[in-house]
């Protein structure tokens, strides 16, 4: 995964909900489900294709939770490249538009 | 060309009539066979017309459902059906057989009862002291085990695959005629579900509670649903969400013999005792905290 500048967005094909402090995360295309824990919610729930993800490391991850920034940074990334990997996130190194709901 | 009726059979399971109609009598006998217990006298609220191909032999392919506009589309390859939302009405091509036929009509009620906010799950249920309990599971977990173990006063509702549907306290199960080891279907009844049991097998009979989310996770990965369809997952998602908020989930372990059925028997009875003791906990507290407020 490069990782100078890149956006992220939820897909549209998906169905989400949050409950409990996680986040549940079902792709309508192959019935594949993940259950997100806080970090990994966070992460999702900034993903609106328009802020880089380093920006949403930095304000959103490294502020709320107690995280070495390189290794949220290493660790947000790996995490990007798995959704997208399964369809629920989508990746590129520009902005992008947000298929989903908020 | 030969002038020749439909013949009609209505077969209503989870309480949805459903007019199943062919050509072929030896078809009807096995429809009729089959369902027997689940035929009803009900207006149907749809329609499958059923013609019959001899050349599809019977698949283990993967079954793929989508939509097409107002009409579902389900293909596996023994079959290939069509059915319209707006008119209730479809049409079926398929072997005679009665797997492809089970699976058709497992499919179609797995589409309707999720536009309605329930759901088919893979589970054994049965209904004790006028209350449905459902035991999910991978296969091996040992749902046809509870079944056999059950005592003469409980009424089995299905050993593979239960049915699901809410009501305005929480949610009901409902008796299937698809079975599974068991090969006998359940009755046609329906109760008010008291609890859902993820089985484990063990050397000891326990009940642990789950986390919600693992509870939503184990029910969604065994809640049968075949749609690519992005409007029914979310409804799905979000059902499964209300049902874990509102019905009692539990992990099972249990060692298989009949004593395993009293911690079922009792279950309710221990809930209710386990809420009033924190009932009582929670007005202890709140009562000693008066005087250092007074």
């Amino acid at each position: 995964m490069p990782e100078n500048c890149i956006y992220i967005a939820r897909s549209s094909a998906i169905a989400a909900r949050a409950l409990a402090g996680e986040m549940m995360v079902m792709n309508s295309a192959d019935s594949t489900f993940f259950t997100l824990n806080e970090v990994a919610t966070a992460i999702f729930q900034a993903a609106d294709g328009r802020t880089p993800l380093r920006e949403i490391v930095r304000d959103r991850i490294c502020e709320q939770f107690d995280v070495d920034p390189e290794q949220a940074q290493a660790d947000a990334e790996q995490f990007v490249t798995e959704l997208s990997g399964h369809g629920v996130l989508l990746v590129s190194n520009q902005p992008l538009a947000s298929e989903a709901p908020r | 060309m030969m002038a020749a009726a439909r013949k009609v059979t209505c077969v209503e399971i989870g309480g949805i009539p459903i007019a199943l109609s062919t050509f072929d009598d030896g078809f009807l006998d096995l429809l009729r066979h089959r369902y027997d217990g689940f035929l009803s006298a009900s207006r149907p609220e749809f329609e499958l017309e059923f013609d019959l191909t001899r050349t599809v032999p019977p698949s283990d392919d993967d079954v793929r459902v989508r939509r097409e506009g107002d009409e579902w589309l389900l293909e596996r390859g023994d079959f290939r059906a069509r059915w319209n939302l707006r008119t209730g009405r479809g049409t079926v091509r398929q072997n005679a057989n009665p797997y492809s036929l089970d699976s058709v009509l497992r499919i179609l009620h797995s589409l309707i009862v999720a536009g309605r906010g329930g759901f088919l799950l893979h589970a054994a249920s049965a209904i004790c002291n006028g209350q449905a309990y459902l035991f999910s599971g991978i296969s091996g977990a040992g749902k046809t085990t509870m079944t056999r173990l059950a005592p003469a006063d409980v009424t089995l509702l299905t050993d593979e695959i239960s049915y699901i549907r809410p009501n305005p306290n929480g949610y009901s199960a409902f008796g299937t005629p698809f079975a599974g080891e068991l090969a006998k279907a359940g009755e046609n009844c329906t109760a008010p579900v008291a609890a859902l049991f993820f089985l484990e097998q063990g050397p000891e009979n326990r009940v642990d509670e789950l986390p919600p989310a693992e509870a939503v996770r184990r029910l969604m990965r065994n809640i049968l649903f075949f749609a690519e369809d992005q409007a029914l997952v979310e409804r799905l998602l979000a059902t499964a969400c209300d049902f874990v908020a509102r019905v009692p989930i539990r992990r099972l372990t249990f060692y298989p013999d009949a004593r395993v059925w009293d911690l079922v028997r009792n279950f309710d009875r221990n809930l209710e005792r386990d809420f009033d003791r924190n009932l009582d906990r929670d007005d202890a507290c709140n009562s000693q905290e008066v005087p250092e407020h007074a």
